[in-house]
């Protein structure tokens, strides 16, 4: 195709659109942001990620102009922005509760930010227009916030927040307050407009599978740090911590000690049973404790032991949890350590082949597990 | 994160120095030596001296009470049942006249209330005294009660209820041991309401008291509509001090048992 | 047999109490004036049956009504109580406005402290709240030995026995009214929704006549009618503060009552006041419904 693929994250002749260098911000006692020091590139679709009270809304607030670093600078396009109050920035966000005004139509909602900017009346009827078209709510333009659904007050609040056509949108947990189906349609919507008008998004979310879904990159948090930022692909297959390995899906983590062996690694992890298999492009010290991130999709299920593969081990099933497309098995490994390994379920109304308490063997490939520091 | 800003600071001072200095002046000018209450001559309590001693006052005071006991005990009753009609009794005939009957006191000008019961007793040829100025207190503040009971009735969660019936309640049984104690400070502040209604009643009490029964207010009233006295600014500052320290009492109960019930919630997640 | 006894003795009480009474009234002010226990004719004779009910009807009629609008006493008594609402009613919102708007804003932890100090008053006899104001705004008042001590003044103001004072009174008197229903509509304002203002573009005062204003609207409509209707038939505040001057209808009908003893007259007077009463009653009615369909 020829087309090149949009990482200008890895290009060092990138400029950032925002750059935080060294932000701290504080509450009293609190530290809500620690020394954060990172950039976000133009028609970026970036994703905080992380828990409650892990600093991703603090984060948004200081790029809207509701807080001020406390240590630091937030710099927009090269320019510190520190200085300049909510109303004068070229950011705009939307809200977690959508804040939209009750007692101006979905059309006048629009329009607010627009008719602050004194445009003319035809621009900014002009504008609405194209807005109300994109978020496909041309037909309720004259109703209130309260005449219709949560997902059209959704779209109102993104078209409001998008009418001004701001350098950087924020989007505060945007798909909160949708549920589930409605959720998963409005992230491609979203993708889409955000496609379509060229704007740098970033957005705030505690939901790994929200962020995964629209992001260019996600950025995990954790008390006012970002522990990675990186593709969706990387942050999963290629997590950095053990934090993120748990945090993003399902995982097992196996904790023991490394040793060099050949092209890899051995980890010795129990008495008694033979070491398991990994490679790692970190490098471990003999003796050094490490740990063993596995995806359950990655770990195979079987009745015998597989000769294939160095990492086998046999275990007993004590859960079983039926997804519909996919069944996890936790499985008690010799040593006490629950594995969870997942089959998908690609035939209908095939008999399960395996139950309660049946002895089963599990194994993975050496390159399936991740190898993590402590 | 809301902060005291210089503006809202200014706005609260101003008007609650509004709200209270005046109360303020008449306390301190309360303890004035001098009989010209404008004029400052040295602390003294005398004026409280001659206020205990002024009988009428006592006597007037004592009617007041008794007539506010009374009535906003009967007003409890009967606007607690009228809250109860109000909120779960669906239709019977004559609703919308029972709704109005009950609101309109709240709207309705003292004068008419007290010229139109006057004109009843006058007309059945009660001698008007203590009871009918009960009658008319009762008559004006059970609506009170009956708004602030049916406010809590609206909100009040009917599966309670019906979880007593459920479990072998009687719907009496029901309302007396799961409902009631329910809405119980809704009652009481109810009550409360009445009584604070009744004990300030002037207009209503003129109308219809006699010249064997006068109440605090219209005692008061015949006092000051020649001017301020100072034992009338002793009597207000009683006045004054009872109803603070109630309020107050009232709030840092009502303060203690939220902290309480906070505690006893945090105490209950740890638990878990 | 429990519910009909239930619907049955409220109801009962408030007919004989209140609606009744309220037919007297009107029956009264269809009757004349007579020297007599009680004075006024006709009584209603039930004894004579039906020729006595005809005889009680005919000799109703609306002399007093008439009588109403032939002496000017009574429709400027009407006309000055109605301005003297609204003037009061539009100073009280001013001065409760700013309260109120910072309270909503206080910090969290002040404001049952600062709910207390405004219900605090509601508590405390309306008529000591009225006379305090008699020793401030009399001639030697305190308010005048204070602005003479200043000096702003030389010669004391007069200001009890005018209108002035009324205006005092009822604002002072009726305030928290006003305080109340506006507090509760900007204490329930999402403090997102003047984010979102700013951040569109608002400067602080466009958000709050844009945003804050439109969204207390109906705290302040209520506000206004609950100082405004109880303050169409006030007769305490002028009465004392108001002088001979002032001229409210319910200081009329009370001096035709005591002073006059014209019965017939000053039930037609609490006719009429009802009347101009049920506009803004029933528009106040109309706004509160409004406001609870809104909320579900």
């Amino acid at each position: 195709m020829g087309q090149t693929v949009f990482e200008p994250w890895n290009d060092p002749e990138a400029k950032p659109l925002i750059q935080f260098k060294g932000v701290t911000k504080r509450f009293g006692d609190f530290t809500a942001i620690d020394n954060l020091t990172f950039d976000i590139y133009e028609r970026e679709f970036f994703a905080l990620l992380g828990p409650s009270g892990c600093g991703k809304t603090t984060m948004m607030r200081m790029l809207a102009g509701f807080e001020k670093p406390t240590e630091g600078k937030i710099l927009l396009g090269g320019q510190d922005i520190a200085p300049i109050p909510p109303n004068k920035r070229a950011v705009n966000m939307m809200f977690q509760s959508y804040a939209l005004f009750p007692h101006l139509s979905v059309w006048d909602n629009i329009a607010f930010g627009l008719r602050r900017d004194r445009m003319s009346k035809d621009a900014i009827a002009a504008r609405v227009e194209e807005m109300l078209k994109l978020t496909r709510l041309t037909q309720f333009a004259r109703r209130k916030p309260h005449q219709i659904s949560g997902g059209q007050r959704q779209r109102v609040a993104l078209a409001r927040s998008l009418a001004k056509a701001p350098k950087l949108l924020l989007l505060d947990e945007p798909m909160g307050a949708l549920d589930a189906k409605l959720r998963t349609a409005t992230q491609f919507e979203l993708m889409d407009i955000q496609e379509k008008t060229g704007t740098t998004f970033v957005i705030v979310t505690h939901d790994q599978e929200e962020a995964m879904t629209v992001a260019s990159r996600v950025a995990v948090m954790d008390n006012g740090r970002i522990i990675q930022a990186d593709t969706p692909a990387r942050i999963y297959e290629s997590p950095n911590s053990v934090y993120v390995a748990d945090f993003i899906g399902e995982v097992t983590i196996i904790s023991g000690t490394a040793r060099r062996s050949g092209a890899g690694y051995e980890i010795a992890y129990a008495e008694g049973v033979p070491p398991l298999h990994a490679e790692s492009e970190t490098h471990f010290d003999t003796g050094e404790p490490c740990h063993l991130a596995l995806r359950p999709e990655k770990v195979a299920i079987s009745a015998e032991k597989p000769s294939e593969r160095r990492n086998t081990v046999k275990g007993r099933i004590i859960d079983i949890a039926y997804l519909g497309n996919l069944s996890t098995y936790h499985v008690e490994i010799e040593g006490g350590r629950m594995v969870k390994a997942q089959t998908a379920n690609t035939r209908r109304l095939s008999r399960r082949d395996f139950t309660w308490e049946d002895t089963v063997w599990l194994s993975w490939s050496d390159t399936a597990a991740v190898m993590l520091k402590d | 994160m809301r902060r005291l800003t210089w503006f809202n600071a200014t706005s609260l001072s101003l008007g609650f120095a509004f709200l209270y200095l005046p109360m303020l002046i008449l306390i301190v000018y309360s303890f004035n030596e001098s009989k010209l209450v404008t004029v400052w001559a040295g602390f003294s309590t005398k004026w409280y001296g001659t206020l205990i001693q002024n009988q009428a006052f006592l006597d007037a005071a004592l009617v007041t009470l008794k007539v506010a006991v009374a009535s906003s005990t009967i007003a409890t009753v009967l606007g607690t049942m009228a809250a109860l009609v109000l909120v779960r009794v669906g239709r019977f005939p004559g609703r919308t006249l029972f709704s109005g009957m009950i609101y309109a006191p709240l709207v309705m000008p003292e004068v008419i209330t007290g010229l139109s019961l006057l004109l009843l007793f006058i007309g059945i040829g009660l001698d008007r005294g203590i009871l009918t100025i009960i009658l008319a207190h009762t008559t004006f503040s059970m609506a009170f009660v009956a708004v602030v009971v049916s406010s809590r009735l609206v909100t009040f969660d009917r599966s309670l209820e019906e979880a007593a019936l459920d479990l072998g309640c009687s719907a009496f049984d029901a309302f007396r041991l799961v409902t009631l104690p329910i809405i119980a400070p809704a009652v009481i502040s109810g009550w409360l309401l009445a009584f604070t209604l009744s004990l300030d009643d002037l207009v209503i009490a003129s109308f219809t008291a006699g010249p064997s029964a006068t109440t605090l207010p219209i005692k008061i009233w015949s006092s000051i509509r020649l001017g301020v006295s100072p034992e009338i600014n002793a009597l207000s500052t009683i006045m004054i001090g009872i109803v603070a320290a109630g309020v107050i009492t009232a709030s840092l109960i009502t303060k203690r048992a939220s902290l309480r019930q906070q505690a006893d919630e945090r105490a209950a997640a740890q638990q878990r | 047999m429990r519910r009909f006894a239930l619907i049955a003795l409220p109801y009962g009480w408030l007919l004989a109490l209140f609606l009744v009474p309220f037919l007297i009234v009107l029956k009264i002010s269809l009757s004349d004036t007579a020297l007599a226990i009680p004075p006024y004719t006709p009584t209603l004779d039930l004894s004579e049956g039906w020729a006595g009910i005809k005889a009680f009807l005919s000799a109703l009629d609306f002399e007093n009504f008439t009588f109403l609008t032939t002496d000017d006493l009574y429709w400027k008594a009407y006309l000055s109580s109605l301005q003297i609402a609204l003037v009061s009613t539009v100073l009280t919102l001013m001065v409760g406005y700013p309260i109120a708007y910072g309270m909503a804003n206080a910090p969290d932890h002040w404001r049952p402290t600062l709910m207390m100090l405004v219900i605090l008053p509601f508590w405390t006899s309306f008529l000591i709240r009225v006379y305090s104001w008699m020793g401030i705004l009399s001639t030697e008042g305190y308010l005048n030995q204070f602005l003479l001590w200043l000096g702003v003044i030389s010669t004391p103001l007069t200001i009890l026995n005018t209108p002035t004072a009324v205006y005092i009174g009822i604002v002072y008197t009726y305030l928290p009214f006003m305080i109340l229903p506006i507090y509760s509509a900007l204490d329930r304002m999402d403090d997102s929704l003047l984010e979102a203002a700013e951040d569109l573009g608002c400067s602080r005062l466009s958000a709050f006549w844009l945003i804050t204003v439109p969204l207390s609207k109906n705290g302040i409509i209520a506000g206004c009618f609950l100082v405004f209707i109880p303050t169409i038939g006030e007769f305490v505040i002028p009465s004392l503060l108001g002088g001979s001057q002032t001229l409210m209808i319910g200081k009329v009908l009370w001096e035709e009552f005591f002073n006059n003893r014209d019965w017939p007259v000053a039930s037609a007077v609490a006719v009429v006041l009802l009347l101009i009463l049920i506009v803004p009653i029933v528009l106040f009615q109309i706004n509160q419904q409004k406001q609870r369909e809104a909320e579900e």
